[in-house]
């Protein structure tokens, strides 16, 4: 059985650790924010210049002033801080974000991911999406393994104008789990989601991959 | 010399010209120079260059520039929100650059410190690399970038003293602090002007020396996507 989204935002916050700073993509990435397992600290990066977002306001406590990278309205918490775009761009550029799980349209053995345009189709901009797959720490990707076409997302080489060259460290999709090898040497499978099959994932996977022992 | 002005057609005399660069502050609707923007709009001014992370959106913010034909060029990284923007840039009547967010705002900062150019990783291998100086530093390859400066900046902030001491509110800081310092001249509009003194020193966002001219202003503050969790029931 394929993941659903929320089984999918589940299985990204095993990515999580005590005391990451992490930047969440719109979609699927903000629901991991519902998964931050109890007892754990992890502070959370708005890029519109914010740490330490909290949930969504009750009902008549919304502030236009308060804002999350998606627009949408928040709260602050406790530990929150305030800043200028500079000032946060410079935290994820500077590698002092640990943590960015976002979604892709495309992602290749070589850790390149494309997510921001489509030729021919009106481009609505890349917003910091590229400042993020270059500067933070550790980029894990979590998407559907195949487009609405059923073509595999997980490439050789992406088609589409690339957001980032070999910055991806890790590819969770709705059947599997994949890391793309430090040493360049491509994509190995280290998770099938339940009830999916090898066969399943090698006839839907554009990429080459390695399987790791002990998966299948 | 007072910075003070009493409205925003008074503060934008003299400061705008056909042709002219502008940078506009806020991040989606928060934070925007909302009165300014209307000012512009209602001086006619027009061929204006824009840098703002966003366009606005149809009938509000920078939208309400683009419904008039205002604007000839944007420089942004992010333009989702504008039906308007759309027809206009399919249409081949409005010029479009995007810039990651993290350039844009590095670029303006740049331009602000008189900075002229910097290195970043971001777009490496990209098309927004393209036909750019790209040299490698402890074996990482980095892509130049230049800073941006503006004819004018307009910006919002929460609270100024009379000298143009300004403090800034939550997430509507954004771009603001920036482009305060990045152009020619800066106009401000605030929601609240206080006495000098009033403001500890230490509290100070942006320093008087970026400000040019200060309005008091009331702001309509639009909300662009409402969100809200229901209270738990006992």
């Amino acid at each position: 059985m394929a993941r659903t989204r929320e089984q999918l935002a589940e299985r990204a916050a095993k990515e999580l650790q005590d005391g990451f700073y992490v930047n969440l993509g719109i979609g699927i990435p903000t629901l991991v924010a519902n998964y931050i397992p109890e007892g754990m600290t992890v502070t959370l990066q708005s890029e519109n210049g914010m740490l330490g977002m909290g949930p969504f306001p009750y009902e008549g406590e919304e502030d236009p002033d308060l804002i999350n990278a998606g627009k949408q309205t928040i709260t602050e918490i406790p530990e929150s801080s305030y800043f200028s775009s500079s000032e946060s761009f410079a935290m994820i550029r500077g590698g002092h974000i640990n943590l960015s799980i976002l979604g892709a349209m495309e992602v290749a053995q070589n850790g390149d991911i494309a997510n921001w345009m489509i030729p021919g189709k009106l481009v609505k901009g890349m917003g910091g999406a590229m400042d993020l797959v270059a500067g933070v720490k550790r980029v894990v990707v979590v998407m559907d393994h195949a487009n609405k076409h059923g073509q595999s997302k997980v490439l050789k080489a992406c088609t589409l104008p690339l957001t980032g060259t070999g910055v991806v460290s890790r590819i969770i999709t709705d059947l599997a789990v994949f890391d793309v090898k430090p040493d360049g040497s491509g994509l190995e499978l280290i998770e099938l989601a339940d009830g999916v099959s090898l066969d399943e994932v090698a006839a839907k996977t554009e990429a080459d991959y390695t399987v790791a022992p002990g998966v299948g | 010399m007072s910075k003070i002005y009493a409205d925003v057609t008074s503060a934008l005399e003299g400061f705008t010209f056909d042709g002219m660069t502008v940078m506009s502050g806020g991040f989606g609707l928060c934070g925007i120079p909302e009165n300014l923007i209307a000012g512009l709009k209602a001086s006619g001014v027009k061929g204006l260059t824009v840098i703002s992370n966003n366009a606005g959106v149809d009938g509000f913010g920078l939208g309400q520039l683009l419904e008039t034909r205002q604007i000839a060029k944007m420089i942004s990284s992010y333009v989702g929100e504008n039906k308007e923007f759309e027809r206009q840039y399919l249409a081949g009547e409005l010029q479009l650059e995007f810039n990651p967010q993290g350039t844009l705002a590095e670029r303006i900062r740049a331009g602000g410190a008189g900075i002229p150019a910097f290195f970043t990783a971001t777009g490496v291998g990209t098309l927004v690399a393209e036909g750019k100086e790209v040299r490698e530093f402890n074996g990482r390859n980095y892509v130049m970038e230049t800073g941006l400066v503006a004819d004018l900046s307009i910006v919002k902030a929460w609270k100024a003293d009379e000298r143009g001491n300004l403090v800034f509110r939550k997430t509507a800081r954004n771009f603001n602090p920036m482009m305060a310092t990045a152009g020619k001249v800066t106009l401000v509009e605030v929601e609240e002007i206080v006495p000098v003194g009033s403001i500890d020193p230490d509290h100070i966002h942006t320093p008087g020396v970026y400000v040019d001219r200060l309005i008091q202003t009331v702001s309509e503050k639009r909300i662009e996507q409402r969100t809200v969790r229901q209270k738990e029931s006992a």
